[in-house]
Order: C-alpha cells, then sequence, then structure tokens
C-alpha cells in the first residue's frame, strides 16, 4: 500500500517572518553574551543595547507582515496555550528592562534580561515547534538547534564589538560546536522523518550548501583565532588573529540567518493530505478501480 | 450534547467538483480561495495504480491546533464542536496555518476579483471587507445551521439546515450531521461502514471521517 502526500509550501510566511526568528536568536543571543560579560566586570552596554535592537527589529518585521497591523495589541490575548503571545509578553518586558540596564549600566538588570532573552528565544523555539502542519518544525531536535543557532549568532556579534580576548573567543566556539551537534542531530532527525522528505531535500540545495559551507568556516576561524589567541608569543602582531575572529563572527551570524530563512521560507511544507488506505470503486474487485493508469 | 461532523464516501466521490462550487457561490470566497477542495490523486506505482478523489478542508477537530497557537483567541470553537474564526480579533499572523495539518487555512491580503481589477456584480456583493487580511476558512456553513436549527430542522437532513457542499454533492458522497445522535445517520454510516480520519496520529481527533472499505490495504 502506498501513501500518496500533497505536501506543498507554506505561503504566509515569507522573509519577514524570518526575520523575526533571525533578530529574535541574534538579540537574544547577544544579550545572554552581554550579561556574562557584565558580570565578568566587562563593557556590556553596546552588545546589549545592540542585542535589544535586534529583538526589536524581528519583531518590527512581523508587525509588517501580519494582516491587521493595527490589531497587533491583540497578539496578547491568548497566554494560556499559545508561544506567540508568550513571545509577546516576554518581549515587552525585556526590552524596557534590557534598556534599563544600558541606562542605568545596571549588571542585575543586564543579567535579568539576559534570562528574559532566554525566555524569548525558548518561546520562539516553541513557536515553531508547536506548528503542527509542518513537520520540519515539528522535529523535535528542532528545539536545540534553535537555541544554540541563538547563542551562536550572538556571541558571533558579539566578537564583532571588538571583544577578541580568549574567554569569549571559547564561548563562541562552545557555541558553534553547541550549533554544529544540534544542526547534525537535526538533519538526523529529519531524514528519519518521513513526512519531512522534501525539507530535508531543501536542505541539499545550493543556498543550504552555501550556509552549510559558512557555518563551517566560521567554526574553523574562530578555531583558528583562539589557537592563536592562546599559542602566539608575546609581542606577535594581533591583526591575524583579529580578523580570524571578525570573520568567524560574521560567518556565524551569516549562516545562522541563512539557515533560519531557508528554514521558514523554504523547508516549510505543510503535511496536507495522507491517505493511509484507498478505496476501490465499482462492484468488482480491486481491478475495478485500480487497474486502469489513467492521466490526472 | 451535539458534536457536527462530515463524512466522506471515498467509493462515491467521482471528482466533480461540484460542492467546490457550490461552497465559493455560497461563501463568496476570493479567487484562489477555496475552503472545499477535493483532490484528485493517483496512488500506487505503475501499473498498480489508483485514482481517488478525496474531498478536503477544515476538519473541525475536537483539539483544534490552529486555535492552541492562535495568539489573539480570534479561533474558537463552538459546543457543537464547529472551529470559528473572529473577524474581528483576527490579526492576520497566519499562525493557524501553519499548525494546521490539513493545509485549510487561506488569507489574502487584499481584494482580489476574478477578471480584472473591478469586481464584477456579483463579487461586489461577495467581497466581504472583513474578511481581507485575515484568516479564512471552512465554516461547516454554521450561518445555516444556526437559521436552520432556530427554526426546529435538523442539519444533515434539512437541505436548508446542511452545508452548502453536502447538498450539491451529486453522488451522495459527502454527508453531515451530529456524530452523537446514536441512531442518527451519521453513526449509523460509520458503524457499518470503514472509515479512517487523517492524522490522528496528531492527536487533533478530526471532525472528518472519510469512509473506504472494500479498498486495498
Amino acid at each position: 500500500m502506498s501513501q500518496t502526500v500533497t505536501s506543498r509550501r507554506q505561503r504566509h510566511w515569507d522573509l519577514r517572518a524570518a526575520g523575526n526568528f533571525i533578530g529574535g536568536g541574534t538579540g537574544s543571543g547577544l544579550i545572554v553574551v552581554a550579561a556574562i560579560a557584565a558580570v565578568a566586570g566587562e563593557p556590556f552596554r553596546l552588545p546589549l543595547a545592540l542585542g535589544l535592537g535586534f529583538v526589536a527589529a524581528g519583531l518590527s518585521l512581523v508587525w509588517l507582515e501580519i494582516g491587521k497591523p493595527w490589531r497587533a495589541f491583540n497578539v496578547f490575548f491568548h497566554p494560556r496555550t499559545s508561544w506567540m503571545t508568550r513571545e509577546g509578553i516576554v518581549a515587552t518586558v525585556l526590552i524596557p528592562l534590557g534598556a534599563a540596564a544600558v541606562a542605568a549600566d545596571s549588571v542585575p538588570a543586564a543579567v535579568l534580561a539576559a534570562l528574559l532573552a532566554a525566555g524569548f528565544l525558548f518561546c520562539q523555539a516553541r513557536i515553531l515547534r508547536a506548528a503542527r502542519g509542518i513537520p520540519a518544525w515539528r522535529q523535535g531536535e528542532l528545539m536545540p538547534l534553535i537555541l544554540a543557532t541563538g547563542l551562536a549568532e550572538g556571541s558571533g556579534v558579539f566578537l564583532l564589538a571588538g571583544a577578541h580576548a580568549v574567554p569569549w573567543l571559547t564561548l563562541t566556539l562552545f557555541a558553534l560546536l553547541a550549533r554544529e551537534g544540534a544542526w547534525l542531530a537535526y538533519r538526523a532527525g529529519l531524514a528519519g522523518t518521513p513526512a519531512a522528505a522534501r525539507a530535508l531535500g531543501v536542505f541539499a540545495t545550493p543556498p543550504a550548501r552555501l550556509a552549510r559551507a559558512a557555518q563551517l568556516a566560521g567554526l574553523a576561524a574562530v578555531a583558528l583565532a583562539l589557537g592563536f589567541a592562546l599559542l602566539a608569543a608575546p609581542g606577535t602582531p594581533e591583526l591575524p588573529a583579529t580578523l580570524l575572529a571578525w570573520a568567524g563572527g560574521v560567518l556565524a551570524a551569516l549562516s545562522g540567518w541563512g539557515v533560519k530563512a531557508l528554514l521558514i521560507t523554504r523547508a516549510a511544507f505543510i503535511r496536507a493530505v495522507v491517505l493511509p488506505v484507498v478505496p476501490t470503486r465499482g462492484s468488482g474487485g480491486r481491478g475495478s478501480g485500480g487497474s486502469h493508469a489513467r492521466a490526472v | 450534547m451535539t458534536r457536527y461532523v462530515m463524512v466522506a464516501d471515498l467509493r462515491r466521490c467521482v471528482g466533480c467538483q461540484t460542492c467546490t462550487a457550490a461552497c465559493k457561490e455560497g461563501n463568496g470566497t476570493p479567487p484562489g480561495v477555496q475552503w472545499r477542495r477535493v483532490l484528485d490523486l493517483e496512488t500506487g506505482t505503475y501499473p498498480n495504480v489508483n485514482r481517488v478523489f478525496v474531498p478536503v478542508g477544515c476538519q473541525h477537530c475536537a483539539n483544534p491546533p490552529c486555535m492552541e497557537v492562535c495568539p489573539s483567541t480570534a479561533t474558537g470553537q463552538r459546543a457543537d464542536g464547529i472551529v470559528t474564526i473572529d473577524y474581528e480579533l483576527c490579526i492576520g499572523c497566519s499562525y493557524c496555518a501553519m499548525a494546521c495539518p490539513y493545509d485549510a487555512r487561506s488569507m489574502v491580503d487584499h481584494a482580489e476579483y476574478a477578471f480584472g481589477e473591478q469586481p464584477t456584480a456579483v463579487e461586489a456583493t461577495r467581497i466581504g471587507r472583513e474578511r481581507i487580511g485575515v484568516a479564512t476558512k471552512c465554516t461547516f456553513c454554521a450561518g445555516r445551521i444556526d437559521a436552520g436549527t432556530a427554526r426546529g430542522l435538523v442539519p444533515g437532513q434539512d437541505p436548508e439546515a446542511t452545508p452548502l457542499c453536502v447538498n450539491s454533492c451529486i453522488s451522495g458522497a459527502l454527508r453531515f450531521g451530529d456524530i452523537e445522535d446514536k441512531d442518527g445517520p451519521i453513526a449509523t454510516l460509520l458503524a457499518e461502514n470503514q472509515w479512517f480520519r487523517m492524522h490522528e496520529s496528531e492527536g487533533t481527533e478530526p471532525g472528518f471521517y472519510y469512509i473506504w472499505d472494500k479498498g486495498t490495504l
């Protein structure tokens, strides 16, 4: 018995929706890393402000996408079960609290903002997970991938903000390795899910391969930068390590953005129709409805 | 307790699309939007192939995933099981469309007409501005059901209280009624035939049954 699958790509969420997951992931990751910097006594206001900007930009993109933008306040009406509502609620606390942390140079407020940012990112992952119509998003392995990708993007952007010391390179390398593991697990999960076959095909296309190459190149660049930082003799010029760190940071962010854009806009096939059984019409046996191949 | 469901007898459906046309005419959906569709599918591998026509649309699930994710509470559920959309609450985020495993939701951002930029006379009376920029889907013709039951009519038996697609079906493939009426035609039909519901593994408990017996496993 064969199954008939008529899945088609979702037609409603475009790059603006993907932008929310891109901005939300990068922004949340950056806020978390900024809070770690704050606790470590490092400057944190610029990356924290930047992270808030990413989150706000992502939400603004969604606002531009919805059909009734002037009713956007209604998004807060369903906290009991909707992760989109919960995301909105967390954002309304995160942004002013983060802004206050920046304005007041407050480490405790930055830490609280980081906790909220982590919650915001978790909500975003759950938004995708709750989309029961789309197998590529329903995959259990997507949750850690979204979380690790956010941290990887955020720590990558943090490197661009000028922090190239060993702890930050180590943190970024850890985040990139976590994303690598999450990505491999996600791909393996998709391969084991027949309903996600078309999504798996999307991740074999040239744009996906490019994003994947950028992901690996970013990982290599950050690892090399860390190697330089650890092994370079005193007096060695810092420029190569700095360039490698910047390149790694850029690639860490861009590759994550590319994967999310593909995930939201290209790999999102709706489950649609699956027939577990097929009837045979007519009064005869199986042949009455099944023996004549006809053009459809 | 009433629970309205629809039954599609896959042995009877001939794929004439009359239900699609009747729904479109009655509900005035814009071009490209069809709340009641009939898929024309070929299954199997040559030379052992089958052709099957599958009416699809909102399955009015008992546990609707669209309602769970809806951030605005625009998607609701009536006591009789019909899943509804409040067009005044919906923000048009389309999250419900992502959550629906049945690809049953539509949304158009602007009014579209069948012939050019201006509506035809019929379209002008049917356009339904409240349905632009929000999610829409099959309503099981809830308005007809409510108007009919208010007059003492029985949905699924009296045409004035029955969804348009069911009324129009030329082969009797589409049936509608209260599954909780244990002696009613729907309960009897399902008791006497083999049926399945789509994507039951998702726990949605759809209110749309497909009869298929004497078919191939």
